[in-house]
C-alpha cells in the first residue's frame, strides 16, 4: 500500500463539487508538485490529507491510518503530516523558537527544556539561529515563512504538505524558502507542494500533477510534462505562470 | 437652603461601609459573570447545537430583560416558584452573575471568533487537539482583545449594583439615600455619593488600562 491513498475522494461544499472521485497513491520519497487554475481544488486537495477538510465520500489513508477514523486517529496523521500555510500562520504571542517548539511541548511531550533546545537546532537548518527570540511580527515574511517550516518539521512529520508556501512573498525572498524547500527534498523527505514554482518542479519534482475542476488531469515527470503539455489547458495554463 | 460641604466628613464612615457592600457585590458578581460567560460565550462559539441553543436562549433572555426585573425575580418570584429563599445580598449577587454572564458571553465569542481561522489550523495541523489550540492558542489572544469591552462590562456592572436599592441591599446608593433621609441635603450627599462611584470606577478603568498597557498589543 502507499503511503498516502486517496480513494475515489469526493469532496463538497454544499451543492459545489471539488473534489471527484479522486484516486491518488503517493509513495514515500516522492515529491509531488501539484499545479492548476484557481479553484480547481489543489488547497482541497492537500487538506483532505491531514483532514483540514472533512472529505464527503470516499476515503482518504495517510501511513495507514484513515481520515475518517476519529479524532484520535485525526491527530496521529496530522502528526505524520506536517503542513506550510500560504499565509504562514504563525502564532503571534510566540517567538520563533516558541512557535516551534510548541508541538513537540504539547502534541510529543517532550518537556519545556528539551522542546526549545530543539527548536533552535529546527531553525539553525532553516537558516535562522539567529532570529529565535523575534515575534514573528519583527521577521521577513520569508523568515516567517522558514519559521512555519521549522514548526512543522519539530514534530517530525513523515510527510510535508505546501500549500503555495512562496504565492505571498516578494520575489526576492521566495528564493529563502524555496531553498530550504530544495534541501528538505533532496534529503528525502515525502512532500506534496502546491506551488506555482515550475523551476522547484524540474529541479527536485518527481511527479506533476495538474488538476482541473476537481479532477487530475495530468499526472507525469515534471520534466516531461512542462515542456511538453499533454493537455491544451495545461499549456495554456503554463503559459500564463512562468 | 445653604450649601455646606463641612457635614461631608461626619458621614465618610457609612459612605465606607456602602462602598464596601458595593465592591462585594461587585468582585462576587463578576468573579461568577465571568466564569458564565466564559462557559456560555465558548459554547455559543464552538458548541454544538444543543449547546449553542441553550447558550443563545440565556443570553437572548437576560439582554432581553432590565436588570430591575431579573433581581426582582430572584428575591421575590424564585421563593414563590421554586420555595427557594435567598436573602437580598445572595439575589443582588446572582443577578449580578447572571446579567454580566450574559454580556460577557458575548464579550467572550466575539473575541474568540474574532481570532484569524488560520492559526487554529496552524494548531489542529501540528496534531494538537482541539481544546489544546483554544488553550494555548487562541485563548490567550482572544484575551487580550477581552478586555477593553471587559473593563466596560466591569463599569457597566458596577453601577448597575445601585439598582438593588429596588431589593433594600445596603450598599451607596441605599446609604446615600437613607442619610438623605435623615438630613435632606441632597447636593452635598448626592455628589458625594456620585464622588465615590467615580472613585471606584476610575480605580477600575486604571487598573485595566494598566494591564492592557502591560501586554504585547497584536
Ligand atoms: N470552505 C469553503 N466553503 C465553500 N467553498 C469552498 C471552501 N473552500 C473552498 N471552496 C471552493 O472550492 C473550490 C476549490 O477551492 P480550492 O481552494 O481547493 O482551490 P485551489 O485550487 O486551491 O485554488 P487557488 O489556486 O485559488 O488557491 C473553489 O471553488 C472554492 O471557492
Ligand atoms: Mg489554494
Amino acid at each position: 500500500m502507499s503511503f498516502i491513498e486517496f480513494r475515489k475522494t469526493l469532496k463538497c461544499f454544499g451543492p459545489l463539487t471539488v473534489l471527484q472521485d479522486v484516486d491518488l497513491s503517493i509513495d514515500q520519497g516522492e515529491v509531488v508538485v501539484l499545479v492548476g487554475p484557481s479553484g480547481s481544488g489543489k488547497s482541497t486537495l492537500l487538506r483532505c490529507i491531514n483532514g483540514l477538510e472533512t472529505i464527503t465520500g470516499g476515503d482518504v489513508i495517510v501511513d495507514g491510518l484513515s481520515v475518517k477514523g476519529g479524532n484520535r486517529q485525526l491527530r496521529e496523521i496530522r502528526q505524520e503530516a506536517g503542513m506550510v500555510f500560504q499565509q504562514f500562520n504563525l502564532f503571534p504571542q510566540m517567538t520563533a523558537l516558541q512557535n516551534v517548539a510548541l508541538g513537540p511541548r504539547k502534541v510529543r511531550g517532550v518537556a519545556k527544556a528539551e522542546a526549545l533546545r530543539q527548536a533552535g537546532d529546527m531553525l539553525a537548518k532553516v537558516g535562522l539561529s539567529e532570529k529565535g527570540d523575534h515575534y514573528p511580527s519583527e521577521l521577513s515574511g520569508g523568515q516567517q515563512q522558514r519559521v512555519a517550516i521549522a514548526r512543522a518539521l519539530a514534530v517530525k512529520p513523515k510527510v510535508m504538505l505546501f500549500d503555495e508556501p512562496t504565492s505571498a512573498l516578494d520575489p526576492e525572498l521566495k528564493q529563502e524558502v524555496l531553498s530550504v524547500m530544495l534541501q528538505l527534498a533532496r534529503e528525502g523527505m515525502t512532500m506534496v507542494v502546491v506551488t506555482h514554482e515550475m523551476s522547484f518542479a524540474k529541479q527536485v519534482g518527481t511527479r506533476l500533477i495538474f488538476m482541473e475542476h476537481g479532477k487530475i488531469a495530468v499526472d507525469g515527470d515534471p520534466r516531461e510534462v512542462i515542456d511538453n503539455p499533454p493537455n491544451p489547458r495545461m499549456k495554456d495554463f503554463l503559459s500564463h505562470v512562468d | 437652603m445653604q450649601v455646606d460641604w463641612s457635614i461631608i466628613p461626619g458621614f465618610i464612615p457609612q459612605l465606607i461601609a456602602g462602598a464596601k457592600v458595593t465592591i462585594y457585590i461587585t468582585v462576587l458578581g463578576l468573579i461568577g459573570g465571568i466564569i458564565i460567560g466564559l462557559i456560555a460565550g465558548l459554547m455559543r462559539a464552538y458548541g454544538g447545537k444543543i449547546a449553542n441553543a441553550i447558550a443563545f436562549t440565556y443570553i437572548e433572555l437576560i439582554r432581553g430583560t432590565p436588570i430591575v426585573v431579573q433581581v426582582m425575580f430572584l428575591y421575590f418570584a424564585l421563593p414563590v416558584l421554586a420555595d427557594i429563599r435567598i436573602d437580598p445580598m445572595s439575589a443582588a449577587v446572582l443577578a449580578i452573575v447572571v446579567n454580566a454572564g450574559a454580556y460577557i458571553a458575548e464579550i467572550v465569542r466575539g473575541a474568540f471568533l474574532s481570532i484569524s481561522k488560520g492559526l487554529t489550523e496552524a494548531g489542529l495541523a501540528i496534531g494538537m487537539p482541539h481544546w489544546k489550540v483554544l488553550l494555548y492558542i487562541v485563548g490567550p489572544l482572544a484575551f487580550r482583545r477581552l478586555i477593553p469591552p471587559l473593563g466596560n462590562q466591569f463599569i457597566v456592572s458596577l453601577k448597575d449594583t445601585s439598582l438593588f436599592i429596588v431589593i433594600g441591599v445596603g450598599e451607596l446608593t441605599r446609604t446615600g439615600q437613607e442619610i438623605m433621609a435623615a438630613n435632606f441635603r441632597a447636593v452635598e450627599i448626592w455628589t458625594a455619593v456620585a464622588v465615590c462611584y467615580l472613585i471606584l470606577t476610575g480605580t477600575m478603568t486604571i487598573t485595566l488600562r494598566l494591564i492592557e498597557k502591560r501586554m504585547r498589543i497584536l
